[in-house]
């Protein structure tokens, strides 16, 4: 398996790319979860590209489904389509649509975009793991402005009350939303505090260091009778210095000139790529 | 009037949805009881305007429309004028039964102001292209439902919902569309407009498609075929004296909507023509599928939401006659 660290980095190349190509799209929540999805990818998730319905596969749902290009970009690196598709993403009749469709993307697991379904999706999914006495994980990103949904919380109740332990959740903790930072615009805090009130057990992580999150996917799998949520601190537009914790980089593509900086920025790390 | 020629070419294109911007900045200097709420997407629904000029009435609820219609509810209760705006998916669809018991069954005086309807929501793709908020708001009792075509339509509409008195849901887009009313165009709830006059056949439109309509009827008038076109902003209470008279008049209707065929214009249109008038009908709409990513240009092409597909219908009917 190549270097999860690696990985992350191309992700995120290849975020700039397909977003420049497209003309529109998330970049900010897409950049904040790079790492997170490259260690779920690429050592974390048990999945084989050449069948994505393997029943016994481990599923991961995009709950913040905006991010769709990290998880294309994750998707094709690990071979479930030819990376040249992701220059087409939402291009007229182009199988890559703006949120994931699990009708027409190979190794998406559930469609998304209205924000707080793909968790309750997701918990769902878990609990047929148990009726079904299956060994497979389900695993699900959310957002810290989605948590604002109702739905949200709803299902974090039932994770809890039908002791999905099966389930394991990593909240995107980057402190922005669309209209400004999650605590001006809706504050959640103290959110912590909130999910082990709803009976889950809670791991706060640096979302951007992959053995940290390498060990808390771990000490998760040995957590039984409940399910987990590992709050993962990132920074929106981690890695494009211009993007970082800036708001306004939510929902807009990059120019060909700006992917052309970000890229240098990108490939300029430790080893050339 | 048939002969009238629109300059397609350099014809100003606004969004509705910037129109509605404005439009609450002007309601919210007249009247202090407007306030306005958002679910996270002030900057794309254009409510940042007001909330800029009057921070103090406007409420980001944060990503939670449902939440965010029960406190339109609450403040409409309470003697406020609340307009409450996101995405027409998660508007009309996710807070849908809130919409149903808190606002319409409650006949509370809140307005929904929906933005990015339709496909020409473009590359988001088809998760966040509403084609069925009309079907789900016109099947509502006691709810008022209106589709501006342009920008001018689209302040005139805004006004009238905050002057009416009871739940309004408006439908606006996020694609720039040609203006094609001049300031001294008059809209009132209840009332279709005849926009352009001519005995073959009726076209009767809503929202983007009244454009293309008129594109059509230029079209078939070089042809010979005079068409009469409708402006139908007023979906529900739907004015029928007018539907039924234009069907008397040229005994082919057509009906235009960037909407579901099923439940929308074209339904409403079928339902009063049915009981009262029957004329040969044809519904372009897009046909009971789910819509994609894509240019919002090529999607109204590829789904026929075009003058192109109008003009086909008009002589489809014209045949049944
Ligand atoms: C139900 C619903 N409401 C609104 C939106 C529009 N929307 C897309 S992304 C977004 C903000 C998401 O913020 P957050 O969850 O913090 O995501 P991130 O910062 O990771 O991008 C909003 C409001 C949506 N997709 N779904
Ligand atoms: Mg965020």
């Amino acid at each position: 398996m190549p270097n999860v660290q690696e990985m992350a980095r191309l992700i995120r190349q290849d975020i700039i790319t397909m977003l420049a190509a497209a003309k529109s799209g998330h970049p900010g929540g897409s950049l904040s979860a790079a790492d997170i999805i490259a260690v779920l990818y690429f050592s974390e998730m048990k999945i084989d590209p050449q069948d994505p319905n393997w029943p016994e596969r481990d599923r991961f749902v995009l709950s913040k489904g905006h991010a769709a290009p990290v998880l294309y970009a994750a998707l094709a690196e690990r071979g479930y389509f030819p990376k040249e598709e992701l220059l087409k993403l939402r291009k007229t009749g182009h199988f890559l649509q703006g949120h994931p469709d699990m009708k027409k993307v190979p190794g998406v697991d559930m469609s998304t975009g209205s924000l707080g379904q793909g968790f309750s999706a997701a918990a769902g999914m878990a609990l047929a793991g148990k009726i079904d006495n299956k060994a497979y994980r389900v695993y699900c990103l959310l957002g810290d402005g989605e948590v604002g949904e109702g739905i949200v919380w709803e299902a974090a109740m039932a994770a809890a009350h039908y002791k999905l332990d099966n389930l394991l959740v990593i909240l995107d903790y980057n402190g922005l939303q669309i209209d400004g930072p999650v605590q001006e615009v809706m504050n959640s805090e103290p959110l912590a505090d909130k999910w082990r009130a709803f009976g889950w057990n809670v791991m706060e992580v640096d979302g951007h260091d992959i053995d940290e999150l390498t060990a808390s996917l771990q000490a998760a799998r040995n957590t039984t009778g409940k399910p987990t949520i590992i709050i993962a601190k990132t920074v929106k537009g981690k890695g494009v210095s211009f993007m970082e914790n800036q708001v306004g980089w939510h929902g807009n593509a990059p120019s060909k000139e700006q992917a052309e900086a970000a890229l240098a920025e990108l490939k300029g790390g430790n080893n050339n790529v | 009037m048939s002969e009238q020629q629109i300059d397609w070419k350099n014809i100003k294109k606004i969004a509705t949805r910037e129109a509605y911007g404005q439009a609450l900045v002007q309601l919210g200097e007249d009247n202090p009881d407007i306030v306005v709420l958002d679910a996270d997407l002030a900057k794309s629904t254009k409510t940042s305007d007001f909330a800029q000029a009057f921070p103090n009435r406007f409420f980001d609820m944060g990503i939670a429309e449902q939440n965010m219609i029960g406190f339109a509810a609450g403040l409409a209760a309470a003697g406020k004028i609340p307009f409450a705006s996101s995405f027409a998916v998660f508007a009309a669809g996710r807070a849908f039964e809130q919409i149903r018991n808190s606002v319409a069954y409650a006949q509370l005086n809140v307005k929904i102001a929906a933005t990015h309807a339709g496909i020409s929501v473009g590359e988001d793709g088809g998760s966040h292209q509403a084609i069925e908020d009309l079907a789900l708001m016109r099947s509502l009792p006691q709810m008022t439902v209106l589709v501006p075509a342009d920008a001018t339509e689209t302040k005139q509409v805004i006004k009238a919902a905050a002057a009416y008195q009871g739940p309004v849901y408006i439908r606006m887009g996020r694609l720039a569309v040609p203006v094609l009313f001049a300031e001294n165009y008059q809209f009132s709830i209840g009332k279709a407009n005849i926009i352009r006059e001519g005995q073959d056949a009726a076209i009767i439109a809503n929202g983007l498609m009244v454009a293309e309509a008129l594109k059509a009827a230029e079209v078939l008038f070089a042809k010979g075929i005079n068409t009469t076109v409708v402006n139908c902003a007023s979906l529900k209470p739907l004015d029928k004296d007018t539907i039924l008279k234009v069907a008397r008049q040229t005994g082919a209707v057509v009906t235009a909507e960037e909407h579901n065929i099923i439940g929308g214009l074209g339904s409403a249109v079928a339902e009063v023509l049915s009981e009262n008038y029957p004329v040969p009908l044809y519904r372009v709409g897009i046909k009971d599928t789910f819509g994609e990513s894509g240019s919002p240009e090529e999607l109204l092409q590829k789904y026929g939401l075009t003058s192109t597909a109008i003009i086909q219908a008009v002589e489809t009917v014209l045949k049944r006659k």
